[in-house]
């Protein structure tokens, strides 16, 4: 399946990652490979296979609704770049 | 309606369940805490943590789903929602995309004619919820409080059975009733525990196809839904008799101005990439889970309503009423038991909850739960009514002392001398007075002048101050005037 470097394009803004304009062609065609052995699968006849989504083959434990945290806000905020009234900030967002 | 338009809608509900810690984590979930007391490594997305699922949150999910009679998956999926954006830590939103814990099922609402339409239920998810972003608190900055991520949330979405946007308020306050009986959402929209949004289009009547589709989303409250979907549906229709198209896109929804405005369309352009969270395993759901959980359910709010018109002869919108808030159906129920009222006293009783308690809770914005009067003494006050004690004049003052904290009410009615005059004999002797201080009223009506009877009524009422039965009067008139004809 190819890979346009439109389409480069839109998945390097989705995952906000820069690309380099020199750089596009060949990460389309690394990508176009990969998909490419993906799409060798589609030969295989998975009918009757569930789709798996986790390797494990176990179900989700379950914890009871029990509060077990302990109020450390001050210890977190301390790694972040900055703070005020308890709240982290960010560059403003416009909504 | 709309000259010869149809309105298409479908709703995407959330309810916040009622747990006390988060859907993946032990941090708390009560509302109002200072900004970011609530929130551990997990809801902050910290590396090399892991999220295990709270038994909880999916034990109300498949309660949810039982009670819609949908199927509930055997085996289901949460899956990561990749989006950007400040107030999501960890960049993605754990919420479930193929195989939901529940699917299918169906809603009934009543439309205003009485009938009852059913609304078919596509899916109900868990997820997890995000954070809060403040915009306007810090000058160039947003600060951002992470209490609310990782409270547990059922996204309802329905099928775009909706016609109308009474209908869509209507399939609104079911689900409202619904998830408030199960126990699983505490219903309290001013704290966003309950939003929705809805997704809109119109076409013309008799057209299957449907038309292009907009999103309305921040909408918390009943009225906002149907204000904004008038909105809405007004300005698709005027729109497409211009010749213009309506387009696919989201709108957010205004209270202050009663209108919509679109999204940039850059921040829709949303490609969220679900896949499965390697986090979380598959979420196995066993027949026997199911039938316990089943086992357990409360009554429905329907169930309950039915209930009522059929032991008590309510009448439909009566019971409708009483059974919208479970809290107040299991006040109005705890009067009967106390009372042990039949049929007579608990209409008497609906009447006085759904008028002058409901009155009285809406002035001071109290909620039934820390109604001032306990049920045992409001049972009283309507066998006083009831037994002809009390007129409704009266009651209404008993109530109020009541409420005001005065205690009990036959200690209220003796304190203030309140009781009716029900001795015979004293009410018989203020009639006769009555009828020897007015001979020409008497003849007047003796010669078939029915009005003058209200007059009489009301001068023994007054001699009485008041607190005389007026039905006994009337009796007693009625009787010693046609004696007095003979």
């Amino acid at each position: 399946m190819p890979i346009s470097e439109s389409d480069v394009l839109d998945v390097a803004r989705l995952a906000r990652v820069h690309v380099d304009a020199q750089e596009l062609s060949k990460i389309a065609d690394d990508l176009s490979n990969i998909l490419d052995l993906v799409e060798s699968m589609n030969a295989v006849d998975t009918e009757s296979v569930v789709p798996m989504a986790h390797p494990l083959d176990m179900s989700q434990p379950l914890r009871e609704d029990e509060i077990t945290e302990d109020e450390r806000r001050d210890e977190w905020q301390t790694l972040a770049p900055s703070t005020q009234d308890g709240l982290y900030l960010v560059p403003k967002v416009i909504e | 309606m709309n000259n010869g338009w149809e309105a298409v809608i479908g709703l995407e509900i959330h309810a916040q369940l009622a747990t006390r810690s988060k859907i993946f984590s032990g941090a708390p979930t009560a509302f109002g805490a200072e900004p970011n007391r609530q929130a551990c490594l997990i809801d902050l997305g910290f590396p090399g943590v892991l999220p295990i699922l709270n038994a909880k949150a999916l034990r109300m999910a498949v309660m949810f789903g039982l009670a819609i009679g949908a199927r509930i998956a055997p085996r289901s999926i949460f899956a990561r929602k990749n989006y950007f954006y400040p107030d999501l830590p960890k960049g993605y939103q754990i919420s479930q995309y193929e195989l939901p814990v529940v699917e299918g099922g169906a809603i009934d609402i009543e439309i205003e004619d009485g009938s009852t339409r059913s609304i078919g239920i596509t899916r109900a998810h868990l997820e997890e919820d995000a954070g809060k972003s403040l915009h306007d608190a810090f000058p160039g900055r947003t600060g951002i409080d992470l209490n609310r991520a990782g409270v547990p949330l059922l996204e309802i979405v329905s099928e775009p059975d909706m016609r109308s946007p009474a209908e869509a308020v209507a399939f609104m306050r079911s689900v409202h009733a619904l998830v408030r009986h199960l126990g699983i959402c505490d219903g309290n929209m001013q704290e966003g525990s309950f939003r929705c949004d809805a997704n809109i289009s119109v076409r013309r009547v008799g057209d299957e196809r449907l038309g292009t589709r907009t999103e309305l989303k921040n909408i918390n409250s009943f009225r906002f839904v149907e204000r904004a979907a008038t909105g809405e549906i007004e300005r698709q229709i005027d729109l497409l008799e211009g010749g213009g198209v309506v387009i696919q896109q989201t709108r957010l929804y205004d209270a202050r101005s009663d209108t919509t405005r679109a999204m940039r369309s850059k921040e829709e352009a949303n490609d969220y990439r679900y896949f499965p969270d390697p986090d979380l395993l598959p979420v196995r759901i066993t027949p026997s889970d199911i039938d316990r959980i089943r086992a357990a359910l409360p009554e429905l709010p329907a169930a309950r309503k039915k209930r009522l018109v059929d032991t008590y002869d309510l009448d439909e919108k009566d019971a409708g009423r009483l059974t919208t808030d479970p809290s107040v159906a299991d006040y109005y129920e705890a009067i009967l038991k106390a009372g042990r009222f039949q049929t007579g006293p608990a209409k008497l009783t609906a009447n006085w909850i759904l008028g002058e308690l409901t009155a009285a809770l809406h002035r001071e914005d109290r909620d039934i739960l820390d109604c001032p009067i306990p049920a045992s003494s409001f049972a009283t006050l309507i066998a006083r009514i009831d037994d002809g004690t009390l007129s409704g004049k009266m009651a209404k003052t008993v109530f109020d002392a009541m409420w005001a904290g005065e205690g009990e009410p036959d200690d209220i009615i003796e304190a203030r001398g309140l009781a009716q005059i029900s001795d015979s004999n004293a009410l018989e002797a203020l009639a006769d007075k009555v009828i020897e201080d007015y001979p020409e009223q008497v003849s007047q009506y003796l010669s078939g002048k029915e009005k003058v009877f209200g007059f009489l009524v009301g001068q023994v009422m007054k001699a009485s101050r008041g607190q005389a039965d007026p039905k006994r009067i009337n009796e007693i008139l009625r009787r010693k005037l046609s004696d007095a004809s003979e």
